[in-house]
């Protein structure tokens, strides 16, 4: 009895949570300026990525792109109010309507963009599985690390790469088996293996934390592609155009020069697109349904692509992540964002 | 009697203790000696770390530690010991999580004035008992007004409430709420109507089946989806719900277990008297139940106590939330065992005084009996 019960309850839940993934939802945008404040879903906390200082303020590149929509939306970058989530939870607290978007180091998937029903509008930090060694091993090149013993998560993607990396270059390699990341980095500060492979920018974050962070380099290879970037629902392409373009707003910024410190003077600039970006030629804004110095506000309050970077994750900060892959196209990386027209 | 006979006897007395408890044979001597060595070393090692080679807010070179780079752990590998500056400088989040700080006040005032809503509840031969159990009634709702806000005081989320704020609402919210509906669940498992009793048997039965993390992710996760647009109850409210929905199915199992304990002549010689169910049940049944209930409720309470810190799974700061956003934060990480010892020590220092407070109830209660 009380199994047919439960089983009938579990089958009533699943065909709720269908039906109601599938229904519609309201203007994003109409639901954030009427609420006075952006629901952001942030990380529960990453070193550089997102989590709170110790005045209690949310701070790193994936928090700057939600203050940058808030500077978009509301004129002013604080009016944002950060929801931790898990990784277990981030997408359903989306669906659900809890947050208006989710900026949170995810990794942009063809199964998460079009089952879950996401929609990635960008990129904002290009991420992917690299390998650290200690600088005693006089290793400059993952091509070198040919009979190398790596401490590596088993069952995990960043297994297969490794395998798939090691084979591909004909290499052999001695593999140290270990269950979660942080034992993983420390089985490699113990010596029990020469390399530590996960996603670059935890190798930073790890070796920001090691007692000689410059005793330790991260090999330039990277043998995964993860890009990072903010995600809204489904179905409601005025509010990702808005988001997309607060993104791009920060990167276009850069290509442009225009910081939060020169904003004011390249008002004055003969550069067309720097005027149309920063509103001084109006009807940019409109389109969006933004008014017109929304980019004015980003630039001013949150600042540029490069220094969102430079002051979170930055070659000046404890993670220590040189542009590399999230350089400007112009500048060797690949981060690109469509021209302001 | 002279005091220099109390000494011997007293003496002697421990000395007799010594030798029946630790020294009565050479295997235990040798096994005491052990584990005196083993507790020497472990201690020391524990408080040279924690205390004696301990930073607190200065180095050893008398500088304010501003970041971990600050630790004189740090600056000389091996010599020193704990660097609590992370728990001084993140000392208000620990508390009250990001609860705007110049409003912290209200979470002050109303963990100053917890104690007086449940003393009431807790000891009954205090002065004016009547008055605290007035307060205990009223308080709930004064909490809510000084925490959440309303007329006169600035409303903050709960999604701002975090650390201790958290953890305590949670478990004492869930205690308070699920103790009554524990007792009905109780009751109505051993009732004679069916349709009650099906009821109660069914819930109890559905929620004791399935872990207290899955309630949460079903409350957390699922319940949004069911509601129209725009209904969202609040994300931690979602957890209270569940929270107090799990401790009610446990604490009813751990009370039926009392009613059952209770003789029917009871209940039969009430019955005789003319009393009726609610009577018997309020003055006769229930009284008895609880008092034999104690430990496995004390029990079950201090279980969901330490349950509460699963929340940080949905995305909530409590304690542990809070201390683990603390160690993400790039000015701390890597203080792993500074924060964990803080995190167990608060745990501890709750869990203990429920433990304590059993002990003292059923010692008061047992004197009663005899």
């Amino acid at each position: 009895m009380t199994k047919i019960k439960s089983l009938f309850i579990s089958l009533v839940l699943t065909l709720g949570v269908s039906t109601a993934i599938a229904g519609s939802h309201g203007s994003t945008h109409d639901l954030v300026k009427e609420r006075g404040k952006l629901m952001c879903g942030s990380n529960t906390g990453l070193a550089g990525f997102g989590a709170p200082n110790d005045a209690g303020v949310w701070e790193g590149i994936d928090v700057d792109v939600c203050r940058a929509v808030a500077a978009a939306v509301f004129g002013d970058a604080s009016k944002v109010e950060y929801v931790p989530t898990t990784s277990k939870v981030r997408f359903t607290v989306l669906q659900s309507g809890e947050i208006d978007m989710l900026s949170r180091n995810t990794t942009w998937t063809l199964s998460r963009d079009v089952d879950l029903g996401l929609e990635f509008v960008g990129v904002n930090y290009y991420d992917g599985q690299g390998f650290m060694v200690n600088k005693s091993l006089g290793v400059s090149s993952a091509m070198e690390l040919d009979g190398a013993s790596v401490c590596i998560q088993v069952g995990t993607t960043t297994e297969m790469n490794l395998a798939d990396f090691f084979k591909a270059n004909d290499m052999s390699y001695e593999s140290v088996p270990v269950e979660t990341n942080s034992e993983a980095d420390a089985a490699y500060t113990a010596g029990r293996c020469d390399v530590y492979t996960t996603d670059a920018s935890g190798l930073y974050a790890s070796r920001a934390g090691y007692p000689d962070p410059s005793a330790h380099v991260v090999l330039p290879e990277i043998v995964s592609k993860e890009p990072l970037g903010p995600a809204v629902r489904h179905g409601d392409s005025e509010w990702a155009d808005i988001v997309r373009w607060s993104l791009n707003a920060m990167i276009i910024g850069e290509e442009l020069g225009i910081t939060s410190a020169n904003v004011d003077e390249m008002k004055s600039s003969k550069n067309p697109e720097v005027l149309r970006l920063l509103g001084v030629d109006a009807g940019y804004g409109a389109m969006l349904g933004l008014s017109d110095d929304w980019a004015y506000n980003i630039l001013s309050q949150v600042g540029n692509y490069s220094e969102s970077f430079e002051k979170h994750i930055g070659p000046n900060t404890p993670i220590n992540i040189q542009r590399g892959l999230n350089a400007l196209y112009k500048d060797g990386g690949i981060l690109y964002a469509p021209p302001f027209r | 009697m002279s005091s220099t006979t109390i000494q011997i006897i007293s003496r002697s007395k421990y000395y007799n203790w010594l030798v029946k408890n630790l020294f009565s044979s050479w295997v235990n001597t040798i096994l005491t000696v052990i584990a005196l060595i083993f507790v020497y070393q472990v201690g020391s090692f524990f408080l040279s770390w924690a205390i004696f080679d301990a930073d607190f807010r200065y180095n050893f070179q008398g500088e304010l530690i501003i970041d971990r780079g600050f630790c004189s752990k740090n600056i000389m590998p091996g010599e020193y010991g704990a660097c609590w500056a992370i728990i001084f400088a993140r000392w208000n989040q620990f508390m009250y999580g990001l609860y705007p700080i110049e409003e912290a006040w209200r979470v002050n005032l109303i963990y100053a004035l917890l104690p007086l809503a449940i003393i009431g509840i807790l000891f009954d031969k205090i002065p004016f008992r009547r008055y605290f159990i007035y307060f205990t009634f009223i308080f709930p709702f004064l909490a809510y007004f000084m925490l959440y806000g309303g007329p006169g005081l600035s409303v903050v989320g709960t999604n701002k409430w975090g650390g201790l704020l958290v953890t305590l609402f949670l478990g004492v919210t869930g205690i308070g709420l699920a103790f009554p509906l524990s007792i009905l669940l109780a009751l109505g498992r051993r009732s004679k109507m069916p349709i009650i009793k099906s009821l109660c048997v069914v819930f109890i039965e559905f929620i004791r089946g399935v872990p207290l993390i899955t309630l949460l992710f079903t409350a957390n996760v699922m319940l949004p989806l069911f509601l129209p647009d725009g209904v969202n109850p609040d994300n931690l409210l979602r957890a209270l719900v569940a929270v107090t929905l799990f401790q009610s199915a446990y604490m009813a199992e751990a009370i039926r277990g009392g009613l059952q304990a209770i003789p029917r002549g009871q209940v039969e010689a009430a019955q005789s008297l003319g009393l009726s169910y609610w009577q018997t049940t309020r003055k006769i049944v229930l009284p008895q139940a609880l008092k034999i209930a104690i430990p496995p409720i004390v029990n079950t309470c201090i279980g969901l106590f330490k349950d509460t810190s699963l929340v940080l799974i949905i995305g909530l700061f409590d304690l542990l939330g809070i201390g683990r956003a603390a160690l993400a934060d790039m000015t701390w990480t890597k203080l792993y065992y500074e924060v964990y010892v803080f995190i167990s020590l608060v745990f501890f220092i709750f869990c203990f005084g429920m433990s304590r407070y059993s002990l003292y109830l059923e010692k008061k209660l047992k004197t009663d009996n005899s």
